[in-house]
């Protein structure tokens, strides 16, 4: 479904991606694992084409997406730190996306809205809201159109437990309806029962994208966490 | 694209900055004719407040509000919508919100008082200023990441436009006194979108006899129909080619 081609992009000198090649299928639900700074949300920027690469190319659904902006209707987003026009408020910005992002056959799917309690905030200006709740707008807005593919960045930092736990079980609704979706995460543990697949990047390079399974066996650990750990003492030896 | 010019506008015209330029240049357009007997001395007077006030307000106030908008550009970018439309339609919302603020706050007075030919070539060459400096405003914000640069430039191209380049002018006229330079400043004006703007509105109030032999060369150039015609296009391309370049970087800018 989406397919990164020898992705490199570099910020002055510093090398954000280096030749990065990813395939993404359906179903498939990948969590996006590194060190701060080793190019996770700026891959995830290219391929949404908010960060245009230098080189190599990123198809979504077999279509290269410089060329074409439709897709991001099939993609919700959740960013890291979601900035938002700080003098709409819940209420407005919600009415404009789905104003931008409605078409006639679209489900709205209002659960995180619900779940989130967002209704009883509609009139809150952006600026005035806390760090937390802005991450559960932001997490409302990536699953409120009903996408194919979700790529959620930090999905749960800042979040209570209570509205993490919400957030995770939704994810993994989403999950066994058959869409692909993209996490990154420092929480190994919250990770364990979502992902099907790890991606390891570091430095802006990809060192390895497995199954959890392969991943389990090759290390002989059960924890993602412990499996990780396990990986990345035997990169630096 | 309709919807997001929606959302653009809605939230300029309720800023307070927008308001208070607009009963700005009310108060002074309508004090202007009230004072001079003579309503088309009434709008020399407006001329030049228009020539300085309608390019600073332009540049400062579009430049302002696209870096406040980095957020708004930001959301919207990871959303089904082409970089071009999102950055037209803020350019659309930004110059129709101030094309309207210049309109009712200088164009109605002038309407009423001076509805002239000089005073309508005044109307249309405020609205192109506004326009103009807008897309000019575009693209340096476009290029400058840092806010506080960002409108210091903005500042500086105002200062150039409205002042340095008239002394850079006049040097290069003192400098080379001893030649024939008459036509050469034809185009040398067609490089200011302000020059050429008060070029314009001074040739039709007939007083271009006070410009000695420049100004009749200038009133052969600019008075005839054609030479409007062309002076109308180079304002457009004014419009145009900043605003082309930077949607052009805008399309390629890292959010």
């Amino acid at each position: 479904m989406i397919i990164a081609n020898n992705v490199s992009k570099k910020f002055g000198k510093l090398k954000a991606l280096d030749n990065v090649s990813v395939t993404c299928n359906k179903g498939e639900c990948i969590a996006l694992i590194g060190p701060n700074g080793s190019g996770k949300t700026t891959l995830i920027k290219t391929i949404l084409g908010m960060v245009v690469c230098d080189n190599g190319f990123i198809t979504v659904n077999e279509k290269n997406i410089l060329h074409d902006w439709h897709y991001r209707s099939n993609i919700g987003y959740m960013p890291q730190i979601g900035r938002y026009p700080e003098n709409m408020t819940i209420g407005q910005i919600l009415d404009m996306m789905k104003d931008i992002r409605s078409k006639n056959d679209h489900i709205l799917d209002e659960d995180l809205v619900q779940q989130f309690k967002l209704n009883e905030l509609l009139d809150k200006r952006m600026r005035t809201l806390s760090g937390g709740t802005r991450q559960k707008v932001s997490a409302a807005l990536a699953f409120l159109f009903n996408p194919d593919v979700l790529i959620l960045d930090e999905p749960t930092a800042g979040l209570d437990p209570v509205s993490a736990e919400m957030l995770k079980e939704k994810i993994i609704k989403e999950k066994t309806k058959g869409k692909l979706i993209l996490v990154t995460s420092h929480i190994l543990s919250e990770l364990d029962e979502l992902v099907t697949q790890v991606i390891y990047m570091q430095d802006g390079q990809l060192h390895f994208h497995k199954d959890i399974a392969t991943l389990r066996t090759e290390t002989g650990q059960q924890k993602l966490s412990k499996a990780i750990a396990t990986v990345m003492l035997k990169m630096s030896s | 694209m309709k919807k997001i010019i929606k959302y653009v506008m809605i939230d300029i015209l309720r800023n307070k900055i927008m308001l208070a330029y607009t009963v700005f240049l009310l108060l002074i357009s309508l004090s202007i004719f009230n004072l001079e007997d003579n309503s088309a001395k009434g709008l020399l007077s407006l001329l030049n407040i228009i020539l300085i006030v309608v390019p600073l307000v332009s540049i400062l106030f579009s430049s302002i509000y696209v870096y406040n908008s980095a957020e708004f550009l930001e959301l919207l970018a990871s959303q089904p919508l082409k970089r071009r439309t999102l950055w037209l339609s803020i350019f659309s919302g930004v110059s129709g919100s101030l094309v309207l603020a210049f309109f009712v706050g200088a164009g109605i007075p002038i309407l009423l008082y001076e509805p002239t030919p000089t005073g309508f070539i005044m109307l249309g060459s405020g609205i192109m200023l506004s326009v103009i400096f807008v897309s000019v405003a575009m693209l340096a914000t476009v290029k400058i990441r840092d806010k506080a640069k960002g409108i210091g430039v903005a500042i500086l191209l105002w200062l150039y436009f409205s002042l340095l380049f008239d002394g850079l002018v006049m040097f290069l006229l003192f400098q080379f006194a001893d030649y024939p330079l008459d036509k050469a400043m034809v185009a040398v004006s067609l490089l200011n979108p302000i020059d050429l703007s008060r070029i314009l509105i001074l040739l039709k109030m007939d007083i271009s006899a006070m410009m000695g032999y420049t100004g009749a060369i200038f009133k052969n150039y600019f008075g005839t129909n054609s030479g409007l015609l062309l002076s109308g296009m180079v304002l457009l391309m004014w419009v145009v080619m900043p605003l082309w370049l930077s949607v052009r970087k805008f399309n390629r800018k890292d959010l």
